[in-house]
């Protein structure tokens, strides 16, 4: 039975936590209804591969149907994997005991973008923070509303919070609750799924360097996944950059931002927002809109859209290069 | 040419004076809009920038006089468009200038378009009830305005329905509904949050694009200082109801006067630099039923006087075009 003294003991920084081989998510089509066969594959997921680290952050950036939910749903266990392997701490997560998969369950913890859904509003602050307690750990009553305590001054609420629900609070302060239910088993791996996008301006800054904080104290490994890339660069120690369910480029983050290198990164940073009117960007507009992963499109699945496509883009696959030390990009160019 | 420049430039297009908007609630009187004042001249874009609840949508909405009576109500002051007060007309008048001569889009294309019709007979109808022309060239003009926002094909898929778009397709059919009786205002409400940065990228060049060819002048309201910095002119900064900082955009960048304007900019991470810690505004916005007598970010404001607690502090001019409220400037 695990308890708060053996799981409380920190992985060193930088460590190696997590680690996704070749993951590969093919959701079936079907056509017919009662002799139902199998048209196609939606590809949400093809091919991934990359390394948590505790006391970093892995940044996952992409437009919407890129494949960032679904492989963060794959880190949680939410999604079993059609190909490919999550190793945990060494071990493969999926072909392993019933009691490792349970370890594994608590030890990656997940925040969601919307607060206002990710609560049971019917239940207080206290069981909320307290329920994966009850559920993972054999403590007593005492014991867990400590620890609740702990955890919500951690997140910077206080005792007087524990007894409200979840509906009195504002946004920002239901974020709180969130990363507070996220921390209760001290987590190896927290998932932060847009955890700022639906908060307002002045309170983003205030979550963001919370969690900057709880990592600090923690160790504990985040996988971002944002579509804003000033708010990965503030965040983020590593970033993958995706695109129909592929990474096309992987990367520390001072070298993505100073060595943009795949075309469809060069896009992303010229599309994004500047921080300032005299910012000078590069201007490239991608022209249409992401293809169907039903059927992507032949070779380089981004070609159709590159504005630096070849002639052997639209024939050839494209394979993972490393130009620096850990900087990969998967593109015909290098 | 030079001279029709700048007599376009100075045109004014629409002016605000000391307009309020307050809703009767059963905690007290909210008041959501509480005296702001701006103008916009032909051609130019005005930012409108605030979080929730800082009164920005409900300032839309007055605009376009859509406020609902009760509980709502516009208090005092006045919109003048075009030489003429909107806030004294009748509803009828004001039926006749709401998508004529001052339009909107909004947020969430999936909610403003109709999804039992086709986005032609969406467009067509916008033009028929503004503009008396034949029925044959009512079509036409739908498809030239569909063309304008580069819907590719538009013969076709003006036959298409709704959900059979893309979220930016979809936001260019309301563009295109917006624009389709040349208006001289566009309100532009957050009208690109639900669309992928690519695609949002493709959107703001296509009403900048717009706004060139036609003179158009668009208010757009936002919380994102990006889009402030790509899209806009001048700015005007809200907080609790009132505008507290009003100035062109590269005053508010580099010289906000405001701590609230200054608090905000440097809460946002920065794309092109790295930034150690970021700061970070404690708190959150007072409510509106119930705002202090004085200043009302005075709770959070890191440089807060005795004086803001007592009175609510004038408009101060920072320098030419740039004002803004607050005591430390006095």
């Amino acid at each position: 039975m695990t308890t708060l003294e053996t799981t409380s003991q920190q992985p060193e920084r930088g460590q190696v936590i997590l680690e996704a081989q070749h993951l590969r998510k093919w959701f079936p089509v079907t056509k017919g209804l009662l002799i139902s066969r199998v048209t196609g594959h939606i590809k949400a997921v093809d091919d991934i591969s990359f390394e948590l680290r505790s006391g970093e952050t892995l940044g996952v950036v992409g437009e919407s149907g890129c494949g960032k939910s679904t492989t963060a749903k794959m880190m949680l266990m939410l999604e079993e994997p059609t190909e490919g392997s999550i190793l945990f701490e060494g071990q493969d997560v999926h072909n392993s005991t019933a009691a490792a998969r349970k370890s594994y369950r608590s030890s990656v913890q997940a925040v969601f973008q919307d607060p206002w859904s990710s609560l049971n509003p019917r239940m207080r602050v206290k069981d909320i923070i307290a329920e994966p307690m009850v559920i993972n750990w054999n403590i007593t009553r005492a014991e867990q509303q400590e620890r609740v305590m702990k955890l919500l001054n951690d997140v910077g609420l206080n005792e007087y919070h524990s007894n409200l629900f979840p509906h009195e609070f504002s946004g920002g302060q239901r974020q709180r609750l969130a990363i507070a239910r996220a921390l209760a088993l001290n987590p190896r791996v927290i998932v932060l799924d847009e955890p700022v996008s639906a908060l307002d301006v002045s309170i983003r800054a205030q979550i963001m360097n919370l969690l900057k904080d709880l990592q600090a104290e923690y160790n504990v490994a985040y996988m971002l996944i944002a579509h804003d890339l000033a708010t990965v660069r503030y965040m983020c120690t590593w970033v993958a950059v995706m695109y129909l369910g592929q990474v096309v480029e992987l990367s520390p983050v001072q070298e993505l931002f100073t060595n943009p290198s795949h075309p469809y990164t060069k896009a992303l940073m010229s599309a994004a927002l500047p921080s300032h009117p005299d910012m000078e960007q590069e201007e490239i507009i991608l022209q249409g809109e992401v293809p169907s992963p039903l059927n992507p499109p032949s070779g380089c699945y981004f070609h159709p859209r590159c504005p630096a496509a070849m002639d052997r883009c639209s024939v050839d696959k494209t394979e993972v290069k490393e130009i620096s030390p850990g900087h990969t990009v998967t593109c015909h160019l290098f | 040419m030079a001279t029709t420049e700048t007599r376009i430039n100075t045109e004014t297009v629409l002016t605000v004076e000391n307009l309020r908007t307050h809703f009767t609630t059963r905690w007290g009187t909210v008041k959501a809009v509480d005296g702001i004042s701006f103008d916009l001249r032909r051609g130019e874009t005005l930012g409108i920038v605030g979080e929730s609840g800082c009164g920005k949508s409900v300032t839309m909405l007055s605009l376009m006089r859509l406020i609902p009576i009760p509980p709502g109500r516009i208090v005092s002051g006045s919109i003048v468009l075009d030489g003429e007060d909107i806030v004294q007309i009748s509803e009828q008048e004001m039926a006749q200038i709401r998508g004529s001569k001052i339009a909107l889009i909004i947020q969430d294309p999936m909610t403003s378009l109709n999804p039992v019709f086709t986005i032609g007979n969406q467009v067509e109808e916008a033009i028929t009830i503004h503009q008396d022309i034949p029925k044959r060239s009512v079509m036409e003009k739908a498809l030239e305005v569909l063309r304008k926002v580069n819907i590719p094909a538009a013969e076709i898929r003006a036959k298409d329905y709704p959900h059979q778009m893309s979220g930016g397709m979809r936001q260019r059919v309301v563009g295109a509904i917006g624009i389709s009786c040349q208006p001289q205002v566009l309100i532009a409400d957050e009208p690109t949050t639900s669309l992928d940065v690519t695609i949002q990228a493709q959107y703001l060049k296509l009403l900048k694009d717009i706004q060139k060819d036609s003179d158009l002048s668009i208010i757009f309201i936002t919380h994102d200082f990006g889009i402030v910095a790509k899209m806009c002119d001048r700015v005007a900064v809200m907080y609790a109801g009132r505008i507290v900082e009003h100035g062109s955009v590269r005053d508010i960048f580099n010289n906000p006067s405001h701590p609230y304007t200054e608090a905000l900019l440097s809460s946002v991470p920065k794309m092109d630099r790295d930034v150690d810690r970021l700061f970070s505004i404690e708190g959150q916005p007072p409510p509106l039923h119930d705002l202090p007598v004085g200043c009302a970010f005075a709770d959070r404001c890191p440089v807060v006087m005795d004086k803001c607690h007592e009175q609510y502090p004038d408009s101060m001019n920072v320098s030419d075009g740039h004002i803004a409220s607050c005591w430390r400037l006095e």
